[in-house]
């Protein structure tokens, strides 16, 4: 006689990979940009990277033993929020700005919403622009013992020419993750070897960008232009590190592509058009807004199902 | 008196516009951007609720159903003129700071609900004392939202400065995104506070959800606690449904419905001699609805075999 067998509910393959393996995974994938951010500007990144992580991490661990939830600091998620977050501070801001942003971006933006998966927004990049909108002087004060002056991005808007070369290696100034594009992309191709992220976002966020700022950006396609145009800034680490995100990236294939070239319109206009010198941040968090609509759009066709039948 | 008292503290504290009702948020997140804007379009909109809650009252009796609404604001918005014309003759600072807010008080929707919903059915003090509980528990949100941000978003309260010399004004709170931050807070404590009161098991029914026992002066149909009259009334619709039967079945459906309609003319007699005061309205429109019944029977009657009569 046969026995019955108990058998669980889908999924029924399990592979080991874990949210707490992908997110360590991140992490060591954001440590070349963030050791070169220390090396560029001093000791005083590094402590403010530690004190940025260390307050997302306690706010996560506070906020679910006082609401009495499950204690998931270990999946890395909160270290990942920190860190992103602490790359995007500019090294000069003072301690209690990493203070008031990690709690922000755990608090409002993740656990209140229902923590990890379901956040809308990048909390990192929420909390950026909460700061960024708050305290505008600190935020754009990117005065620092190694540099002095504007960011390149900044320059490049005043119509003054940069130097491309450092800027790909991380010799200027901007926020502590931001400067060194050759890092970012060394911690990106880590992570798509691994397979923790693909190009889908990133390529269409920076391939639309390119065309976007070639086509209608009024200085053709120059190429010292728009190679400055991507070094500079939060582009690089915004399209392989943020706009990747899981949570708040579209599920479907044809959205995330879509998703792409939002982005890359938006930052396109913001960078352009806009008052600031910067927008991916912005542009981000707008795409994150506009996902719902995305998948809604594409959601692809159940087998045998034709358009426009309801379910 | 009592019963006066009971309007003043049923505006302030159990059927806060603001913070139980939820009506009127576009001047509570507009003008809050400080305490002294919040004191100044609470007791602006104080003075033109317990105004045209007098006058509405007073009309009550000439104003036709049909043309109600109309009519309302007819009398809202000459009171709103004249407290604008006096504002800005004697108050310029306010009227400045408030901008286009005050106009907007024709269509702030709690002199007009207040009217729709009070003032319409009762004598003129009650409605007095009505207007100025709903204008004071409006005055008193909005000046707590704006003193929270004035507080964090400029370290000041009416002026004064009141945090330390050291304190960085986060100024997101000032601006449009502060707003909802704090109302938000500030509804999720009064939540919480209702969530405790219900753990120690007092009965916390009657604070945020808006209800006053007053069935008769209520739109929620759907509400449990509603008293016996929508039963009756139920009765009626059921009638009114058994009304559109098929013409072939008609003469035993009329005896059913006589039958009925008795039983429903007697409850309403029932309750009517029980809830002496508070039933009169319903009965009226009870009783109408049931002599329209009785029409459409004599309807029914008149158009024979033109298989079902519609409503």
């Amino acid at each position: 006689m046969s026995e019955l067998k108990k058998v669980s509910s889908n999924p029924h393959v399990r592979a080991r990979l874990t949210t707490g393996h992908i997110m360590f995974a991140v992490v060591i994938a954001l440590l070349p940009t963030s050791i070169y951010g220390i090396y560029n500007f001093g000791p005083k990144a590094a402590i403010l990277i530690l004190i940025t992580v260390l307050s997302s991490v306690m706010t996560e661990l506070i906020y679910e033993i006082v609401m009495k939830k499950k204690v998931t600091i270990s999946d890395f998620s909160a270290v990942v929020t920190g860190l992103l977050l602490a790359l995007n501070l500019p090294v000069s801001v003072p301690w209690w700005i990493g203070v008031i942003g990690g709690v922000f971006a755990i608090l409002v933006v993740k656990m209140l919403f229902g923590g990890l998966g379901q956040n809308f927004m990048n909390p990192a990049l929420a909390a950026r622009c909460f700061l960024l909108i708050s305290f505008t002087g600190i935020m754009t004060n990117f005065d620092c013992d190694a540099y002095t002056g504007a960011t390149p991005l900044a320059i490049l808007k005043s119509g003054e020419s940069v130097n491309v070369y450092n800027m790909v290696l991380g010799r200027c100034n901007g926020t502590i993750g931001e400067t060194s594009m050759a890092m970012i992309v060394v911690g990106a191709i880590f992570l798509i070897v691994l397979g923790v992220i693909d190009l889908r976002v990133p390529g269409s966020y920076i391939v639309s960008f390119v065309m976007f700022l070639g086509l209608f950006g009024g200085q053709g396609f120059d190429t010292h232009y728009i190679a400055a145009h991507l070094a500079g800034g939060g582009l690089m680490l915004g399209a392989f590190f943020m706009a990747t995100d899981y949570v708040t990236r579209p599920i479907t294939v044809k959205g995330q592509y879509l998703y792409g070239i939002l982005l890359g319109f938006l930052t396109f206009v913001f960078r352009v058009f806009g008052p600031s010198a910067e927008g991916v941040s912005y542009a981000i968090i707008i795409g994150n807004l506009l996902v719902p609509l995305i998948e809604k759009v594409t959601r692809p066709r159940a087998f045998g199902k034709k358009w426009g039948t309801k379910k | 008196m009592n019963n006066a008292k009971e309007r003043l503290l049923n505006g302030l504290f159990k059927e806060n516009p603001t913070f139980v009702l939820m009506l009127g948020m576009c001047p509570t997140l507009a003008v809050t951007t400080s305490a002294m804007n919040g004191l100044g379009m609470g007791l602006t909109t104080t003075v033109v609720l317990a105004l045209s809650n007098v006058m509405i009252s007073m009309l009550r009796k000439i104003i036709p159903d049909k043309v109600r609404i109309p009519a309302f604001i007819v009398v809202i918005a000459s009171f709103v003129t004249i407290v604008e014309l006096l504002l800005e003759g004697f108050l310029p600072s306010l009227y400045d700071a408030l901008g286009i807010y005050i106009p907007l008080i024709v269509v702030n929707c709690i002199i007009l609900g207040r009217a729709e919903s009070y003032a319409s059915k009762n004598p003129m003090l009650p409605s007095l004392f009505d207007g100025l509980g709903m204008g004071l528990g409006f005055t008193m949100a909005l000046t707590i939202i704006g003193a929270i941000r004035e507080v964090l978003g400029a370290g000041e309260v009416f002026g004064y400065r009141v945090m330390p010399a050291g304190y960085v004004p986060i100024s997101i709170f000032v601006l449009a995104p502060g707003a909802f931050f704090v109302l938000a807070c500030l509804t999720a404590i009064q939540n919480y506070i209702k969530i405790q009161g219900e753990k120690k098991g007092k009965d916390m029914s009657k604070i945020q959800s808006g209800c006053n026992c007053d069935c008769m002066n209520c739109g929620d149909m759907a509400c449990s606690n509603r008293k016996e009259e929508t039963e009756t009334k139920n009765v009626a619709i059921n009638v009114k449904a058994e009304g559109r039967v098929n013409s072939e079945k008609k003469e035993e459906a009329t005896i059913e419905r006589t039958e009925k309609q008795k039983q429903v003319v007697d409850e309403l007699f029932f309750i009517s001699e029980v809830k002496m005061k508070e039933a009169d309205i319903e009965v009226v429109d009870l009783e109408q609805e049931v002599s329209e019944i009785q029409d459409n029977k004599e309807m029914d009657e008149e158009t024979k075999g033109e298989g079902e009569t519609e409503e």
